[in-house]
């Protein structure tokens, strides 16, 4: 609810000589309009607060309320499928263990997996940083379909539920691995409904993921404020925008494949296994179903779904190098067409996850994975040049972003080393292969996640974390990832499989195994220093003030929590970086695309007319 | 409208080209069913921005001259404070769970399904929380 | 290129921690790596060496603000055309790599047909002449008059194949997919079931070496290993000679392996890991 109060604020003239504009007037509606659950009378004049308590987060529609739902939420998703991976790691320190069972086993690499992956990387950057910041950053009030927006939670968050209740029910959770490959995630091979209840996880927060694609590309093309045009939002912005189109590329694809899965457990259809179908001179007909056909329709969202987790965490990336730099960023314009570069390139490549069946054209898709290389490369340099000749700060979320930045070049190399499919014969379903995506997962989601979590958290609580725990935080996050996955690597070379409970105890494997052990401990315990730091700013509070960072950006206008539909005031738009612009009207870089003369204005102070 | 329609006019024409090329190169029923279908996800409301932006010029963000106060006026209605997302969501949860659980579940579920569309509607039409 | 590849073969370059490949297929993979290593570490490298500069270099000293430069035109192209240049290169020596391995030339010196299933292997020899199974892929083979190798309780399968001439193999699996993965040969492929994938290895030495399932195949996954036994092509000749004796004279009898003979080449794996019975026990 608004307060009237609030629309008289708006409404006051500009102070003259600052150059700050009003905000639009949003147009409330004028009291009498009310909705099912507020009893109070039209025309009194006085706040309405609506909703308490629980039920005003029942029935929040605010991005922010919802971004922070979601935030919160991934964050408890992400460290259950922590907990899993210790006990991953446990079991792997010795060659026969016996803490878990090999069926045990199989349900907490699939969990782990499955956590990380859909209610975890994927929720925390599009459903709860980007939703809390991409209207922020084009000045919007909200989000295009607020209501939506808020399904988009539920269905979330009720996926997530269901994802869990696979632990609870006879059978246990589904064991097939993230990927779930057919033959083996059918009734046959996998009866019992903890698969069938993966599945439906799975379909909720399918759609939650394409609801929230479909809000953000909506309010990005739909929302932006006055001067705001396609190529002076943020980067991050931008990324946003790729990633749900991307979305609404890939998740439909997943669902319908899901769905064909379902089928074929539940409903005796034969979409995806061969066993009892007619074999004519021991050859399949077309009256078969096909294994290879789930691998193609998974991929084909799996991996575009890799992409849809790190282009956000690039953005995060694009967005606190240029402040800590004290410099724009460098190549925006290369930065945009990367992303969008990335995104298509990434939809072409799906069948590189499938050399080794020996049934994928193989040129087509080693030469599109290979070529990824280069709009990544592009931002890498970029990511570069914005740090060059700056006065570098390295507070915690600068150094995360360093921390990605060393992670993501590792495994950026050793993702092309797999693009080639004699290399991925050799290593396709080994160590090297989980090494490599945990690199650049680990350094996306988490290392970049935490740089966006420790360089927001001031915008949207209003009070600054302790930057020294901070730095604490990652120096232990830091080191104890590399001596986990560095080993992971040597022993996958040497021909450690993959999804395997135990391993021989003759081949020297066992030290590497202890080494990730240890290091994955490591990592637990920098988490435990986040904690502290998240429970110190909540009973000593540093207040942060609006712009702590002196940044670049919209968000940083407005007050340390936003209001309300976010802006009472905007300053002019002129280039990617208004906030700068009004605070340093010195050193205003020379915008993209924009007339010189209405540059030297700018810098002049002058009002636009 | 510009540059939007340009961003999923080029995804058209991108994956045109890729579904083309790897339809002649490998002949794959469901690779190349999937290309086609980014495509069209490209050209439809590509072509749609398109004409509107032929016919309707520049919007007050697409302008880089523009000011502030040009931008006063209605944005857009932004429904707040409605429980109806939350009752669809329930919804669909328990609708989805029948399939596994039991499926006498479906009755509850569909319910709140159908309770929720009526109710987000006729919230709209009364002009939402705002 | 091929001089660079043959370079790269004469010098004695590290193995950055791969196998060198007891096969042809599994050399020339090996070289390619050797390749795409070297180029990692050169490119990423430099990479390594501008974030560390810039790190060290641009910390604030003071504070003055930063030239605020937004874009350099010349930079930037030099950063798009020489990376597609180094993807098209690798791509090149990619192709040419992967047409080694993938070759399944004619006439091949064995043929042998690999099942997997839930949760071992089992290996399929021709039977005799005059016997029912000239070649165990063919379709018209009658599957009771080829040679089976299979594991035991105690001890893993172990196929046998000649060295020095192309083995072909066609891999399927009976159930699930699995993965037919030998460290030792730089090589793996999935045998699915429905389809018959095929693949040759031309061994370039004797040995032992270990093989695993890589592909999540259930239960026992991690227990499905097997064995890889290359002889000399007089001693495979003998061997299988042999087997298909004993299996005209008895239909039941179990094929006996031969003896794995070193010829001083180390051998880069472990033989085969003898299981207990325990260990099924889970």
């Amino acid at each position: 609810m608004t307060d009237v109060a609030d629309v008289s604020d708006v409404l006051a003239p500009p102070v003259p000589g600052t150059g700050v504009e009003e905000a639009p007037d949003l147009h409330l509606p004028a009291p009498g309009g009310h909705g099912p659950e507020d009893g109070h009378v039209a025309g009194h004049g006085h706040e309405d607060h609506g909703p308490t308590g629980i039920l005003k987060w029942l029935t929040s529609t605010d991005h922010k309320v919802i971004g922070l739902s979601y935030m919160i939420t991934s964050l408890v998703m992400f460290y259950f499928a922590g907990i899993m991976a210790l006990f991953i790691r446990l079991q792997l320190t010795s060659p026969h263990s016996s803490l878990l069972t090999f069926g045990q086993y199989n349900e907490l690499f699939t969990m782990h997996g499955s956590l990380m992956l859909y209610l975890f990387a994927g929720p925390f950057a599009f459903g709860g940083l980007a939703n809390y910041v991409v209207p922020l950053q084009i000045g919007a009030p909200d989000m295009a379909f607020p209501r939506l927006n808020a399904l988009s939670y539920w269905l979330y968050l009720t996926g997530s539920i269901t994802m869990m209740l696979g632990f609870l029910v006879a059978g246990g959770a589904a064991s097939f691995g993230w990927v779930a490959y057919a033959p083996l995630s059918n009734a046959t091979s996998s009866p019992g409904i903890g698969g069938d209840v993966w599945i439906m996880a799975l379909v909720l927060t399918g759609f939650s993921a394409i609801f929230t694609g479909v809000n953000l590309v909506a309010t990005i093309f739909y929302l932006r404020a006055p001067g705001m045009t396609m190529f002076r939002m943020p980067v991050f912005t931008w990324n946003m925008l790729v990633t749900g189109i991307l979305i609404l590329i890939a998740f439909p694809v997943l669902t319908s494949g899901l769905v064909m899965l379902f089928c074929d457990r539940h409903f005796g259809t034969h979409i995806f296994t061969v066993t009892g179908c007619h074999l004519v001179n021991g050859a399949v007909t077309n009256t078969c179903g096909s294994p290879l056909l789930w691998q193609n329709l998974f991929w084909f969202f799996g991996h575009p779904e890799v992409y849809i987790l790190a282009l956000p965490f690039f953005g995060i990336v694009t967005e606190i190098l240029p402040v800590f730099s004290r410099k724009p960023v460098f190549g925006y314009k290369g930065m945009v067409f990367a992303t969008m570069a990335i995104a298509a390139l990434s939809t072409g490549v799906w069948a590189h996850h499938m050399f080794t069946t020996g049934a994928v054209l193989l040129p087509f898709f080693s030469f599109l994975s290979l070529l990824i290389a280069v709009p990544t490369g592009i931002k890498f340099f970029n990511w570069i040049g914005t740090m060059w000749h700056g006065q570098l700060i390295f507070n915690t979320p600068m150094l995360f972003c360093i921390g990605f930045l060393l992670a993501f070049l590792m495994g950026g190399v050793t993702g092309i080393m797999l693009a080639s499919p004699p290399i991925d014969f050799a290593t396709h379903d080994t160590y090297f292969v989980v090494a490599h995506f945990h690199q650049v997962l680990f350094g996306t989601a988490v290392f970049a996640g935490f740089a966006g979590l420790y360089y927001w958290y001031p915008k949207m609580f209003g009070r600054m974390l302790d930057d020294k725990l901070g730095k604490w935080h990652f120096w232990l996050m830091f080191i104890g990832f590399w001596l986990t996955f560095m080993p992971q690597y040597v022993v996958g070379l040497l021909g450690m499989p993959r999804r395997v409970a135990s391993y021989p105890s003759n081949l020297g494997w066992q030290s590497y195994n202890v080494l990730s052990t240890i290091g994955a401990f490591i990592i637990a315990f920098s988490f435990a220093i986040l904690l502290w730091n998240l429970w110190k700013s909540w009973r000593k509070p540093v207040p942060a003030g609006d712009n702590p960072w002196d940044a670049h950006t919209l968000e940083w206008f407005t007050t340390s929590p936003p209001p309300h539909h976010n802006y009472t005031h905007l300053p002019p738009i002129r280039s990617e970086r208004p906030t700068w612009d009004y605070n340093h009207p010195d050193a205003v870089a020379v915008p993209h695309g924009i007339a010189a003369e209405t540059a030297s204005r700018a810098r002049k102070k002058e009002p636009v007319a | 409208m510009r540059v939007e329609a340009t961003i999923l006019l080029f995804l058209g024409v991108f994956f045109g080209i890729v579904g083309i090329v790897y339809w002649f190169w490998s002949y794959e029923d469901a690779g190349t069913a999937m290309l086609v279908g980014t495509c069209t996800l490209g050209f439809l409301p590509g072509s749609y921005y398109f004409f509107w932006h032929r016919r309707m010029g520049q919007r007050v963000e697409d302008r880089e001259d523009a000011s502030i106060a040009e931008g006063a006026g209605d944005i857009n209605s932004f429904p707040s404070s409605s429980i109806w997302p939350f009752v669809m969501g329930m919804g669909a949860f328990v609708t989805l769970i029948s399939l596994v659980f039991g499926i006498w579940l479906i009755f509850p579920g569909i319910s709140l399904i159908i309770t929720a569309l009526v109710g987000v509607t006729a919230e709209s039409r009364r002009g939402g929380h705002i | 290129m091929v001089g660079g590849a043959l370079v790269l073969a004469g010098c004695k370059l590290p193995t950055f921690g791969e196998y060198s490949g007891s096969t042809t297929q599994g050399r020339s993979e090996f070289h390619l790596w050797q390749l795409f290593f070297i180029a990692g570490l050169v490119v990423g490298g430099f990479v390594l060496l501008l974030i560390l500069w810039a790190i060290f270099k641009y910390r604030r000293k003071s504070e003055d603000m930063p030239k605020q430069t937004q874009y350099h035109t010349t930079v930037e192209i030099l950063y798009t055309v020489v990376p597609i240049l180094i993807v098209i290169g690798l791509f090149v020596f990619t192709v040419l790599a992967e047409n080694k391995v993938d070759a399944t030339p004619a006439h091949p010196g064995a043929t042998i047909t690999v099942n997997a299933f839930q949760w071992g292997w089992e290996f399929e020899y021709p039977g005799g002449p005059g016997s029912g199974c000239a070649n165990p892929a063919s379709s018209s083979a009658n599957q009771n008059d080829c040679v089976k190798v299979i594991g035991q309780t105690t001890q893993d399968p172990t196929m046998v194949i000649p060295t020095g001439t192309n083995v072909q193999i066609n891999l399927k699996s009976l159930d699930v997919l699995h993965g037919f993965y030998v460290p030792a040969f730089n090589f793996s492929r999935y045998a699915s079931p429905g389809y018959t994938t095929t693949f040759d290895f031309n061994a370039l030495h004797t040995g032992d070496f270990r093989g695993q399932c890589t592909q999540l195949c259930g239960l026992y996954h991690s227990l499905m290993f097997f064995n890889v036994r290359a002889v000399t092509q007089a001693q495979y000749a003998s061997w299988l000679h042999a087997q298909q004796a004993a299996l005209s004279a008895n239909p039941s009898s179990v094929p006996k392996l031969p003896s794995g003979v070193s010829n001083g080449t180390a051998s880069t794996s472990s033989p085969s890991n003898n299981l207990g019975g325990d260990l099924y026990g889970d």
